[in-house]
């Protein structure tokens, strides 16, 4: 642990710990602009230099490691001066467009040339001007303010694993770009957005929308996959204008993906902002007093085992549980949570959590995936991941479809098959695993979401047993899910009561008469043809799949428009938080459910959110310890049986269109043309 | 004056044969079996006692150096000679007669050293230009193999040491040793930041000595004549001889060896044939390579030309590249020039050399046809201050140090030209 005296405070600091970094921790604020905690050390902005007493020059701090005996000035004479030099060169050729810069009011240049800088220049000539580069749909370039920090260039190449970004030429004429000019591949590229200490990278959607002091920030969690990615959403009156990442170690560090932070234009597209009626085969607008009286019309008289519901992939936990209540209060079991139909067993908390954790991937050492594409399913677990191998010694390995997951692995197969060989030890890769202190797995959606889902979760805790994924203090089964409500809905039961049925046995029955009423609580991602003759009722805040298909249409709120909470893959409650009001006459969900019990004239026994919560926290205990992640105790399931050779299938085929929101969002939509569009071989010319 | 037997290059003119049997009969390879069994210690020890100092510029004890490397090599991190050959200082040619007249000294050099280091393999770097000097380096490379000099059990001592040559392609930054690593390494030639040091993490990130070629031709005659010899030439600490690269407004441009020390008038009048017109009619000597302040006439008059002489009058041997200017030279465009080269060469990796090579330069221009206010001579020596030892690695330096030579002898001429323009511009 080396002693260091900093500015005559003297600190003992961690071994490995830069000088840079010892700085902060004794309390001294040093500038920089390359040095970023999450990236290798460029060293290359020279802003963060000190002195170091007996050295001839000043150091550059953010490269140094701390060293015994050191004697650190951060506010000498000498330093002072290479700050002002090095802040002077870095605006010579800055075009000092603030005014019309998005970067204005968050810029650190533009800070630290109020701490640090002159208030004149001093520079006469002519200065630089950079081409712009086309990075896609979500970056906008104007590349004469870059300052070649090539913080973009590192993040691309180490976190998002990349290799598309670098410095080209050299000198003055040193450009950061991609040689030839492509938008970036990658599905985390928008980070280096915030990354860019200027504003030489800003987001494209949201050029010349508002200045960051016009906005009200609130901080809440994403629900565009089951990460529970910490955002910051920023609004400025009834419109969600941003949402930016917020700093979590545990689950998301400080990246997002593409979709988290550009998906909310969808959120004022193709909303319901008022209840609908279907009559005469057309929805019509209504009142909420109709709309209810509808529903208590229809509902009369119907036995509880003709109701069914199903809650979608969106959903906060409080309106999955005010539906399920509602639903038993109704005489109904047939309930399910689980719109792809995915074979979990909810008896079993650890058979369906990522119980590792995300953190914990840091300290894991092998990684089996098996039927998933964790690069567009959960892209901050792949960056994880990909941290990990970074790290080196890491062995990772793949059961299911052949992709490009930004890092190398072994291939084992494409189908259970392989899975069985291996659970039967029959397969060299299970020596790997038993050989590995701390292995884990990884099992995706598309290997559960299938007819013998069952038995894949069955041979997959199979390996977990057999090649000592589960130990003391380590266990190494995940399961990755790609529905931001998935687990709070199996953590508070939103699935088939006592002899209920699932969902394929609502569809089956509704198909054969045997369902009458289904109330579909966002639930969008369902083939909706099966309905037969059945009763829909939609609540939700998107005119999508289940709106199209309903009989009554209630408006309710999106994930920034109210209070709730969601539990992500690995069992982490987080809570969100209302940024805006819901548009129209839309209302937040538990609300509408608690107003139509009343209408139903079976009151739900809470008024307000915390007695609704009080209520939850009973019911599933995991919801209170915000924030935590509670490990779940090993035991017994999924159901042996038989398996077909049918390979595992990624269950997005669409990274960009996941659900209502997204899909209709304009930015995605550019997404969508630019990524995943095959090129035509067309050239412009082409005729 | 240096005698002929302390000569140590003996083919510096071209005038004998380079090739093996050439070289062995100036005693290269010359039982080099017994050189290598007097053992690591001794050799490194050797080297430390002649006082040798890096003939790359900066003048670091090439002993010392050595000693850095681990005396245990990992055998996952193997250790690693490079040799520098990058020789792009302008004014600078010594390396490329070492390399093209006489090989073998290098070749046997690389050996020595490489054994004295622990070292694997070297690496010699070549630059890009030098074509048919990597012809004859690779010539003689190969005749060494096929001599069992190098390769397995070189040179029948029980030691094996490969020799590999690699061509730049031209960059001058590539000539830092760090940035040399990189370009080696396959990436773009940019400086790494320092520490750590190659001498702990260099090539692929194994210890690493990058030494210049002239330091390491010079090693097995050290070790054959012994450390006394040479460190009784020249001055204390400033042992030795060096060749000097004398061009520019000189009757006789040429490469000489001489003593390190030797007078800067009697080198230029001895061996160059005089300054052109006279030594009266000299303005001034760039003595260290373009990255060295220049010197006043005052100054080389008497000025001996060894590393701590030199810094004494706050300029540098750098790389003995003595550049030669009469009184014919407009001296304000010569140090633009060498400011467009700085800017030209800058890898643009860190800031303050970046943006300050091309500030540097534009002002230099205008100073040129005195378009300027006389505030800004202070300006861009602020600049050049802010410049130096703020950088990655010494380009900056390199490129702020004539601008304070110009400046700081010749500033008179500079006020001149401002008041002369300004004077023009009025009159009209």
């Amino acid at each position: 642990m080396p002693k260091l005296t900093i500015d005559g405070k003297a600190i003992e600091v961690p071994m490995g710990t830069t000088v840079l970094q010892a700085c902060e921790l004794a309390g001294a604020e040093i500038p920089r602009f390359c040095y970023h905690e999450r990236l290798s050390v460029a060293g290359n902005c020279r802003m963060c230099l000190v002195e170091q007493e007996k050295a001839p020059k000043p150091i550059a701090s953010c490269a140094m490691p701390a060293a015994d005996n050191m004697v650190i000035l951060t506010d000498s004479p000498m330093v002072r001066k290479a700050r002002h030099g090095v802040m002077e060169f870095l605006l010579v050729n800055h075009p000092l467009d603030c005014p019309i810069c998005d970067q204005g009011g968050e810029c650190d240049l533009q800070d630290q040339a109020m701490a640090y800088g002159f208030g004149r220049s001093r520079y006469d000539e002519a200065k630089r001007a950079v081409k712009d580069k086309n990075f896609g749909p979500l970056v906008k370039t104007v590349m004469t303010r870059c300052i070649q920090c090539t913080r973009c260039v590192r993040f691309a190449t180490e976190v998002a694993g990349v290799e598309e970004l670098g410095a080209l030429g050299r000198g003055e004429n040193l450009e950061i770009g991609t040689y030839v000019e492509k938008a970036l591949r990658s599905e985390l590229s928008a980070n280096i957005i915030d990354l860019c200490p200027v504003g030489a990278l800003t987001s494209k959607p949201y050029a010349f929308i508002a200045r960051p002091w016009e906005l009200t920030k609130t901080e809440s969690v994403d629900v565009m996959d089951a990460v529970g990615t910490n955002i910051r959403i920023d609004s400025r009156g009834r419109e969600v204008l941003r949402v930016l990442p917020r700093l979590n170690e545990a689950v998301n560090e400080e990246w997002i993906s593409d979709k988290a932070r550009f998906a909310c234009d969808g959120l004022i597209r193709q909303r319901l902002d008022k209840p609908y009626i279907r009559r005469d085969g057309k929805l019509k607008p209504a009142t909420w007093n109709e709309a209810f009286a509808a529903i208590a019309e229809r509902l009369k008289g119907v036995e509880g085992s003709r109701i069914a519901a199903i809650a979608g992939d969106q959903v906060d936990a409080e309106s999955m549980l005010a539906l399920k209540e509602l639903m038993a209060s109704l005489g109904s079991a047939n309930i399910d949570c689980r719109q792809d139909g995915a074979a979990i067993d909810p008896a079993c908390a650890a058979g369906y959590l990522f119980n590792t954790t995300i953190a914990g991937i840091d300290q894991s050492d092998v990684c089996l995936i098996i039927g998933s594409n964790p690069r567009w399913e959960a892209p901050i677990i792949n960056a994880r991941i990909l941290k990990r191998y970074n790290h080196g010694r890491y062995k990772v390995a793949v059961i299911g479809p052949k992709l490009d997951l930004t890092y190398k692995y072994d291939y084992l197969g494409a189908g259970p098959d392989t899975l069985k060989e291996l659970a039967e030890g029959r397969h060299p890769f299970a020596e790997v695993l038993k050989k590995a202190e701390r292995p884990m797995l990884i099992l995706g959606q598309g290997a559960l979401a299938r007819k013998d889902g069952s038995a894949v979760l069955a041979l997959a805790r199979k390996v977990a047993e057999s090649c000592g994924l589960i130990k003391d203090g380590w266990n190494g089964f995940n399961v990755l899910h790609t529905a931001a409500a998935r687990v709070g809905g199996l953590e508070l039961g939103f699935v088939p009561g006592e002899g209920g049925r699932d969902l394929a046995g609502i569809v089956n029955g509704a198909t054969k008469n045997e369902i009458e009423f289904v109330y579909l609580l966002g639930a969008d991602e369902i083939d909706t043809a099966h309905f037969g003759k059945a009763f829909i009722v939609y609540q939700g805040h998107h005119g999508d799949h289940g709106a199209h298909r309903a009989d009554v249409v209630l408006p309710g709120a999106a994930y920034t428009e109210k209070d709730g909470t969601y539990m992500n893959t690995e069992g982490r409650p987080q809570l969100g938080l209302l940024a805006v009001f819901p548009p129209g006459e839309a209302k937040e969900d538990w609300t509408i459910l608690r107003a139509l019990s009343a209408a139903l004239g079976k009151p739900l026994p809470y008024n307000d959110l915390r007695q609704l919560r009080r209520h939850l926290y009973q019911l599933a205990p995991r919801f209170q310890r915000l924030e935590t992640v509670m490990p779940a105790a090993w035991g017994n399931f999924g159901k042996d049986g038989p398996v077909d050779s049918e390979p595992f299938v990624s269950p997005i085929d669409n990274f960009y269109m996941t659900d209502p929101i997204s899909r209709s969002s304009e930015t995605m939509a550019k997404c969508v043309e630019t990524y995943l569009t095959p090129d035509t071989g067309a050239t412009g010319t082409h005729g | 004056m240096l005698q002929d037997n302390d000569r140590i290059f003996r083919n510096l003119y071209g005038t004998r044969d380079w090739r093996l049997a050439g070289a062995r009969q100036r005693g290269i390879w010359d039982n080099t079996k017994a050189l290598i069994e007097r053992g690591r210690d001794v050799i490194v020890d050797e080297i430390k006692k002649s006082d040798l100092r890096g003939r790359g510029g900066a003048g670091f004890p090439t002993g010392l150096k050595w000693s850095f490397m681990p005396k245990q090599p990992d055998p996952a991190r193997p250790s690693y000679l490079v040799v520098n050959a990058d020789e792009s200082e302008p004014g600078t040619c010594k390396d490329r007669e070492i390399l093209r007249f006489d090989p073998h000294m290098l070749v046997e050099g690389c050996l020595v050293a490489g054994f004295a280091m622990g070292c694997k393999a070297t690496y010699i770097y070549i630059r890009g230009e030098f074509y048919n000097e990597a012809v004859n380096l690779q010539a003689a490379i190969d005749e060494a193999y096929e001599a069992r000099l190098i390769g397995p059990n070189a040179c029948g001592s029980g030691y094996d040491h490969d020799v590999y040559l690699h061509r730049g392609a031209g960059a001058y930054i590539c000539g830092e040793e760090t940035a040399l690593l990189e370009s080696l390494e396959g990436k773009k030639g940019q400086p790494r930041l320092k520490p750590p040091f190659p001498a702990a993490v260099g090539l692929y990130g194994c210890p690493t000595t990058v030494n210049n070629v002239e330091s390491i031709a010079v090693g097995p005659t050290i070790l054959r004549r012994g450390a006394a010899w040479f460190a009784a030439l020249g001055r204390p600490k400033n042992t030795g001889t060096k060749i000097f690269c004398i061009s520019g407004h000189v009757n006789k441009p040429c490469n000489v060896e001489e003593e390190m020390g030797i007078p800067l008038k009697e080198l230029v009048e001895r061996h160059a044939g005089g300054v052109r017109g006279g030594w009266d009619n000299l303005l001034a000597v760039i003595p260290g390579g373009a990255s060295v302040p220049l010197l006043p006439k005052s100054i080389c008059d008497t000025v001996l030309m060894d590393f701590d002489s030199l810094r004494e009058v706050k300029s540098g041997l750098g790389t003995a590249a003595v550049i030669v200017m009469d009184k014919t030279t407009d001296l304000v465009e010569a140090i633009s020039r060498l400011s467009h080269f700085y800017m030209h060469e800058s890898c643009g990796q860190c800031t303050p050399c970046r943006e300050g090579t091309g500030w540097m330069y534009r002002v230099m221009q205008r100073l040129v046809r005195g378009e300027a206010r006389v505030e800004e001579i202070d300006i861009l020596e602020q600049v050049t201050r802010q410049i130096e030892g703020h950088t990655i690695c010494a380009l900056g330096d390199a490129a702020a140090w004539p601008i304070q030579g110009l400046i700081r002898h010749f500033r008179p001429e500079i006020e001149r030209r401002i008041a002369a323009h300004s004077g023009s511009m009025a009159a009209e």
